[in-house]
């Protein structure tokens, strides 16, 4: 008899669970709330579906538990009720499905108006590039990386000579503009992953990869990488500031451009010195040690 | 209803039979056996061993999250060593080896009735390889650099370099090498399998009069043969890649300011490869489960199953479903998103026949007479966890849903409990039910049920909470989770919640070991059918069976294997073996 407490306890504590404890997700800064929709709509689906299941079964043990004298039925089949569960399901299935995959179009579909920034990932950093005066992004390519050119921007392209590039640095965007992200690593596969705003996606060595979404608010939030890229994944921590216009071209004023950085050092550009790329090769152990004693 | 006489239903034998190898020594009778039964122990104990490294593995991965900062062994790199030793060692080499070379060995045979595997020799071979794969595992844990820390999903290019833990060692070596040899020694024991059930079963024991148990673990089989392929190319490849310098799967890199010699070759090729296996391997574990819970549930209900012409349908559906839905694993991959709708709408299909399978369970519980013994009550826990289980697939398989959840700690729960927790506790149920005829002696009842409840309760409050630390956002694969904004205070409560979870699950292993170890000896006399069950692999001269399984002649069939509690019968249950018409029986035609 136990086990029928026990099974009802398990439904009216996951129930309770989902409704009273303080692990929910993080208050949303992007335009997904689609996708917060569509997990409220699996949400109850898929608890009602769990609830009627598990406490039918509970009833079903106490109802039908054995005693002296008792006989189960025998009843092969019922093909009235397999098919009526069937559609039942397929209803169920269905109400899940279309809202996820209109959803789905959407995340897929980039509007017209976005901007491109890029995003750079390289075992344990992120950098970022921003299109020029041209509104333009140079080609890349990861052959041209060096440790002058350390995002690989092709040194020929004209397009790219505009470019802004943030090394290693926080990345600042607008906040009501819609923004494509597109996604490249020099090295493994990364994951650009802000939970705020509910989007992410994996970054291939040798690929563009891309998501789209537009910022709704105003703040910091934090860059995790959520695809496994060796023993600092992490710590491969990075920051996006959302800002308002103003505050936005302002920091963007401040930052330099490809060609810019890559005109033999002669002013006062010692805040990217080229042995920037060797300095992170040493990070593998630096960062170690620094998650040790991090604790 | 069936007008046929039975004697009608029985085809004359066609061929004689073959005299089995017998063995003529200690060595060929206990060690280099022959004997199915004895290789099923063989594939389970060293099964179990190797589980026991990958239970340690995750009591260490847990000390790490729930209280970090406090074992200093526990660099980054050694944790990732344990993650994926533990990923790779329950899904390969304790859940695919227990099911199939463990369960498949015992119950194939004696449940269709024949006298052993039709290959026994390739059958005792497949044993010795699969030993030397997990040998080779295990010795990884011995080279230096250590095993691979590349996450079990061993993705290229970050698992063959130098910033992952053994990818410029022998980690990944041994790892790749030791997975082709599990792939061989598989191929030999799966072949048996399928030729055994097709060919090899008794007079009158038709397709439609095989218990779900066979055909789970045969359905399972055949997947097997065709997706393990995939892997063993993918691993072959990477393997080039590391040793002689190929770039399949590595493009032009840049590592630490180099550049690498490689140039032109496709990461997303290896994933799709690894989940072409991958997601079919999900089910390669959770048919043979749906097939024994059948058939406990069943049993222990003394009820016939309830549909189930639907149910051997649904299982081919299921497995025939499985292998056109691998990218639902990439949907954040970097893949064409177009993709996303065929996968989703794949995915979600593959609900239906699933569920039918739930409800079928339930439905047989309905009206049944219940009896609440070891193997019911794990089999009543399996389909708690199994709908939980289930049902978050619905969530990551919708690919927008999967978006933000993906590689969060709510993959890790989703997974943990419909293809860890679910199958495992069916295996429980499994070795309750027939570990009798495995020795002849009953398991200790107080023993089991302290196993049980602590087992299924405490899962439960392991992988139940986890499912809400992905939804705040908290990414899987996470060595540490200092300096993360989103990580509360309680959050990390919750973690050190769950890890005393893990410990006190994991002591609850040992009794049951130490019950599988007492019982042997001490256990109560367990008799032939303890269960009152109908399956031939009861109805045995001997118990535990002896070599050839049926003495003189073998058992012919004459029903299905759902006889319990027919109208009309004597008793609640009547042995597949049993000619005689009782009454309407509604076997379906």
């Amino acid at each position: 008899m136990a086990v029928v407490l026990v099974l009802v306890l398990i439904v009216v504590g996951s129930v309770l669970f989902h409704f009273l404890s303080p692990w929910w997700w993080t208050p949303i800064a992007s335009n997904w709330d689609y996708i917060d929709h569509t997990i409220i709509i699996s949400f109850w689906i898929t608890g009602i579906v769990f609830a009627a299941v598990v406490l039918f079964m509970a009833y079903c043990v106490f109802r039908f538990r054995h005693r002296e004298g008792n006989r189960a039925t025998y009843e092969p089949e019922n093909k009235r009720l397999e098919s009526w569960l069937m559609i039942v399901t397929a209803f169920g299935v269905t109400a899940l499905l279309v809202p996820g995959l209109f959803v789905w179009s959407r995340f897929v579909t980039v509007p017209s108006d976005a901007t491109e920034i890029e995003v750079v990932a390289q075992q344990w950093q992120w950098s970022f590039r921003l299109p020029g005066k041209d509104g333009k992004l140079g080609t890349s390519d990861t052959r041209d990386v060096t440790a002058d050119n350390p995002l690989g921007v092709a040194p020929k392209d004209p397009n790219g000579q505009d470019d802004v590039l943030v090394e290693a640095a926080d990345l600042h965007l607008p906040v009501g503009k819609p923004v494509k992200v597109l996604l490249r690593s020099i090295d493994v596969l990364h994951d650009f992953y802000i939970p705020e705003f509910r989007a992410k996606m994996d970054m291939i060595p040798g690929s563009v990869t891309y998501f789209w979404f537009t910022p709704i608010r105003t703040g910091t939030f934090q860059v995790l990488c959520a695809e496994l890229c060796g023993q600092g994944h992490p710590l491969m921590h990075g920051v996006v500031v959302v800002d308002t216009e103003q505050d936005y071209l302002a920091w963007l004023g401040q930052q330099q451009t490809f060609a810019q950085l890559s005109a033999p050092p002669q002013s006062g550009s010692a805040n990217q010195p080229p042995g920037k790329i060797i300095a992170s090769s040493l990070g593998v152990a630096a960062n170690s040690k620094l998650s040790r004693s991090a604790q | 209803m069936v007008d046929v006489t039975p004697a009608d239903a029985i085809p004359p034998a066609e061929v004689g039979e073959v005299e089995l190898y017998h063995p003529h020594s200690w060595w060929t009778k206990y060690v280099f056996s022959q004997d199915a039964k004895v290789i099923a122990v063989q594939y389970s104990a060293t099964a179990t061993a190797i589980g026991l490294v990958a239970l340690v593995l995750s009591w260490l991965m847990r000390l790490q999250l729930g209280f970090p900062g406090t074992f200093d062994f526990i660099t980054p790199e050694a944790y990732y060593q344990f993650i994926t030793m533990h990923g790779m060692i329950m899904v390969i080499y304790l859940l695919t080896a227990l099911f199939l070379g463990g369960f498949g060995n015992y119950l194939i045979p004696l449940m269709v009735g024949a006298r052993d595997m039709v290959f026994p020799y390739v059958n005792m071979l497949s044993y010795w390889v699969y030993l030397l794969a997990v040998l080779v595992l295990v010795s990884s844990f011995f080279a230096p650099g250590g095993p691979t820390g590349a996450g079990w999903t061993l993705y290229p290019p970050q698992a063959i370099m130098s910033g992952t833990p053994g990818g410029q060692d022998w980690g990944i070596i041994l790892m790749l090498s030791s997975l082709i040899l599990f792939i061989v020694g598989f191929t030999m024991g799966g072949l048996n399998y399928v030729v055994t059930v097709l060919q090899g079963r008794t007079r009158g024991m038709t397709l439609m009069r095989l218990p779900l148990t066979v055909w789970g673990i045969f359905t399972a089989t055949v997947m097997a043969l065709l997706a393990f392929p995939a892997l063993f190319v993918a691993c072959v490849m990477m393997l080039l890649d590391r040793v002689l310098g190929t770039s399949f799967f590595m493009p032009a890199i840049v590592e630490m300011g180099a550049q690498l010699q490689h140039n032109g070759g496709s990461p997303i090729l290896f994933q799709h490869l690894f989940w072409f296996f991958g997601h079919p391997e999900v089910y390669i574990v959770a048919l043979p489960a749906f097939g024994i819970v059948s058939d406990l549930i069943s049993t222990h209900a003394r009820k016939n199953i309830f549909g189930y012409r639907m149910m051997v349908w649904a299982i081919l559906a299921i497995g025939a479903l499985s292998f056109v839905v691998w990218a639902h694993h990439m949907y954040v991959s970097g893949m064409n998103p177009y993709f996303g709708f065929f996968f989703a709408t794949t995915t979600l299909i593959i609900a239906v026949p699933t569920a039918i399978k739930v409800y079928n369970w339930v439905l047989t519980l309905w009206r049944g007479d219940i009896h609440l013994t070891l193997p019911m009550l794990f089999a009543l826990a399996f389909i708690v966890t199994f709908v939980n289980g289930g049902l978050t697939g619905l969530f990551l398989g919708n690919v927008v849903v999967d978006v933000p959840l993906s590689d969060t700690m709510f993959v890790v729960a989703h997974f943990h409990m419909v293809m860890g927790v679910a199958p495992i506790l069916v295996i429980f149920g499994a070795i309750y039910h027939w570990y009798p005829k495995v020795t002849g002696r009953m398991l200790d009842e107080t023993l089991g049920k302290f196993h049980f409840w602590v087992t299924f309760v405490g899962a439960y409050l392991i992988f139940f909470p986890m499912h809400y630390l992905g939804l705040m956002g908290v990414p899987r694969r996470y060595a540490e989770l200092t300096d993360m904004t989103i990580m509360t205070e309680s959050a990390r409560h919750l973690n050190s919640f769950i890890s005393i979870m893990a410990f006190t699950v994991g002591f609850a292993q040992m009794v049951f070991l130490f019950n599988l170890i007492w019982s042997i000896r001490h256990g109560r006399g367990a008799g032939g059918n303890p269960w009152r069950a109908t399956t031939l692999e009861w109805q045995t001269p001997q118990t535990p069976p002896a070599h050839g399984n049926f003495g003189k002649e073998l058992p012919i069939v004459y029903r299905w294997a759902y006889d319990y509690s027919v109208p009309g019968a004597k008793e609640d249950f009547i042995p597949q073996n049993v000619p005689g018409d009782f009454a309407p029986s509604r076997e379906p035609a």
